[in-house]
């Protein structure tokens, strides 16, 4: 594996709060076009991690690089350059309640030099057509959305700048299986047509059978073991074998046996 | 831009077939131009496309090429791509699929009937507005009655305490309020009265002015500004995190349970702020007098209680129940207007105290003139 396939690396990652300690000496690679899934039990710290990887949390110890980038060491100017790279969606959408759906995904684009309002309307209609919404959510506020709808939106604005990276946090929670299906459908599709490394944080068994190339176990404050969906059967470890070997994880096997995800 | 070795570069071969030679990086930086140049190209006879020296292409290179497309198959002609890179299709497929097909209408313009059907709109919603007020005033009535029938339907402790939040809190300010309102009234009429020699009637003005108006009206707004906000507030999140409807579903009565003791505490609360703002006032009064005027605390008291009817006591308490019941019944309604969004709550919580201080001096207002009619 060259270096410059690793999308993500991080070495060696202490993160403290207090005398709580949440990770420790915690190491992990991101390929380049994958979509690693990041698993965990509740308060393991996927959310933590994620939020670290794009620089919300500073961590105690530790090197992270995204894309080549020291974050640690790099200058103002070139970490604003890497944060136009990725693009984040927090749980809710984390959309701003002031402005329109459409408003919303024009923000970053803003930030680009001699990019005409018209066009910039037509690309932010675009991205929303391809998060999965419909027109007539465009002019809408988020708070006259359903938690999908925001979801979708939230997708929409992070993918604006046609990032190289999308970090998603739980996709799916709170949808019912329909919308969970379909936004599972519709980020592998993106992921594939638009070439992103998607680091993708979830608890959802059907999301990681449908969507995941490797999947990324965190517990013991670090990442325990890396590797497709069938490497995690084989894993001896109590945490990682109730997780996928309980009987949701069997349903999900058995769902996602029935219909194959398409390969490119 | 011009210097940009990467902007998109474009050829147009037409001998026989049109034949459109695409380079460069077509990404967000750059389609700007790109569209631009793509936008000039009429879309009368077939296309084709070669993108062989095609160096970058992002989502919003990709859309300016589906834009095209899009063009040339309204007017029936075909485009084809040629030379297209895998990842590049790909990207397109996605874009093509997923452009918006509507162009929206410009949005219609506002005519004389728009404009009428808007008045009557706010009309409406002002008649429907003043409606759902008297609806928790009857509701409030209601309760309250079996309240008195049922005794054990109500909720005392919470009464006690809302009396507690009311009015025992509110004392210092009131008072303080009251107590300033009343040293700022001597110190002005007295630097007035004196040029007549009149000093002495600052007594009066004093204690008619704080007694029959200002004692309760500015008591009323310090009340609406603490209390009708709280009330929103509690009442709306309460709403907003589902507790009304669980209440409901509970069997428990929300206008028994949230309003009967708050609009009744304040019922029963303002009166005694008023009171207490009453004699703040006189004291502070008399205070400056003295000090200003050298009226002694003697003679103020003996003018005060010669010259002055109780009548104008019971002007200024008299409207207490009304402006209680005017800042419940507000704070309480637009708690329960609060929708599932903490920017409604904050927006409902302005609104309240807007509206209770309106509504409060424009009451004050009727009182004043409702008594001057009736000679009081």
């Amino acid at each position: 594996m060259q270096g410059s396939d690793i999308a993500i690396r991080v070495r060696g990652l202490c993160t403290r709060f207090g005398t709580h300690s949440v990770h420790e000496g915690l190491d992990l690679d991101v390929r380049r076009g994958e979509i690693l899934g990041v698993v965990g039990g509740s308060g393991t710290g996927k959310s933590v991690l994620l939020r670290t990887i794009v620089g919300l949390q500073r961590p105690a110890e530790g090197d992270i690089s995204v894309l080549g980038t020291d974050l640690a060491r790099a200058s103002e100017a070139d970490r604003q350059a890497l944060e136009q790279r990725w693009g984040v969606m927090f749980q809710d959408g984390a959309l701003f309640s002031a402005l329109t759906v459409r408003e919303n995904v024009e923000v970053p684009l803003r930030a680009v030099p001699g990019l005409p309002a018209s066009i910039r309307r037509a690309l932010a209609d675009l991205k929303i057509a391809m998060a999965g919404l419909k027109p007539v959510a465009r002019g809408k506020f988020p708070s006259e959305l359903s938690g999908g709808m925001r979801k979708r939106a939230g997708l929409a604005r992070a993918l604006a700048l046609d990032p190289e990276i999308v970090f998603l946090d739980e996709p799916t929670a709170g949808l019912d299986p329909i919308g969970a299906a379909e936004f599972d459908t519709l980020i592998r599709g993106l992921s594939r047509s638009l070439g992103l490394t998607v680091f993708l944080v979830t608890h959802d068994l059907d999301t990681l059978h449908a969507t995941c190339d490797r999947v990324a176990v965190l517990a013991e404050r670090r990442v325990l073991v890396t590797g497709t969906m069938a490497e995690m059967l084989d894993v001896d470890h109590p945490w990682v074998r109730d997780y996928f070997h309980g009987p949701r994880a069997r349903a999900a096997q058995a769902d996602a046996a029935a219909h194959p995800k398409e390969k490119t | 831009m011009a210097a940009d070795p990467s902007a998109p570069r474009m050829r147009l071969d037409d001998d026989g077939e049109r034949v459109l030679h695409l380079g460069g990086r077509l990404d967000l930086a750059r389609v700007a131009m790109l569209q631009q140049a793509l936008a000039a190209l009429p879309a009368e006879a077939p296309l084709a496309v070669d993108l062989a020296d095609v160096e970058a292409m992002d989502t919003a290179g990709a859309w300016a090429l589906a834009c095209l497309a899009a063009r040339h198959r309204a007017a029936d002609q075909s485009v084809t791509w040629r030379n297209i890179a895998p990842g590049h299709a790909a990207l397109l497929d996605t874009v093509t699929q997923a452009l918006p097909q509507d162009t929206e209408a410009a949005p219609p313009r506002t005519s004389m009937t728009d404009r009428l059907e808007q008045i009557g709109r706010a009309a409406f919603a002002g008649l429907t507005f003043l409606l759902e007020l008297l609806t928790i005033l009857g509701l409030f009535a209601d309760r309250l009655v079996q309240a008195v029938r049922r005794p054990r339907a109500f909720r005392l402790t919470s009464l006690v305490h809302h009396c507690h939040e009311v009015g025992v809190k509110a004392v210092p300010i009131v008072a303080l309020m009251a107590f300033l309102i009343g040293v700022v009234l001597a110190f002005q009429g007295s630097s007035q009265l004196r040029q007549f020699g009149a000093e002495v009637f600052v007594v009066d003005l004093i204690a008619i002015s704080v007694l029959r108006e200002l004692g309760i009206l500015l008591t009323a707004i310090i009340v609406a500004g603490r209390t009708a906000s709280a009330f929103t507030a509690a009442i709306g999140s309460m709403k907003m995190r589902e507790e009304v409807d669980a209440m409901r579903t509970l069997g428990l009565d929300p206008a028994q349970v949230l309003f009967v003791p708050r609009i009744l505490a304040l019922l029963l609360m303002l009166p005694i702020l008023g009171l207490i703002a009453n004699v703040a006032g006189l004291f502070g009064g008399a205070l400056m007098s003295w000090v200003e005027l050298g009226l002694s605390p003697g003679i103020f008291r003996t003018r005060l209680v010669e010259g002055i009817s109780a009548t104008h006591v019971l002007v200024g308490l008299s409207k207490a129940p009304v402006f209680a019941l005017i800042i419940g019944v507000v704070g309480c309604h637009a708690g329960m207007k609060v929708q599932s969004n903490a920017e409604s709550l904050g927006r409902m919580t302005s609104a309240a105290v807007v509206t209770a201080i309106f509504t409060v001096i424009v009451a004050n207002a009727a009182f004043s003139v409702f008594y001057a009619q009736i000679g009081v």
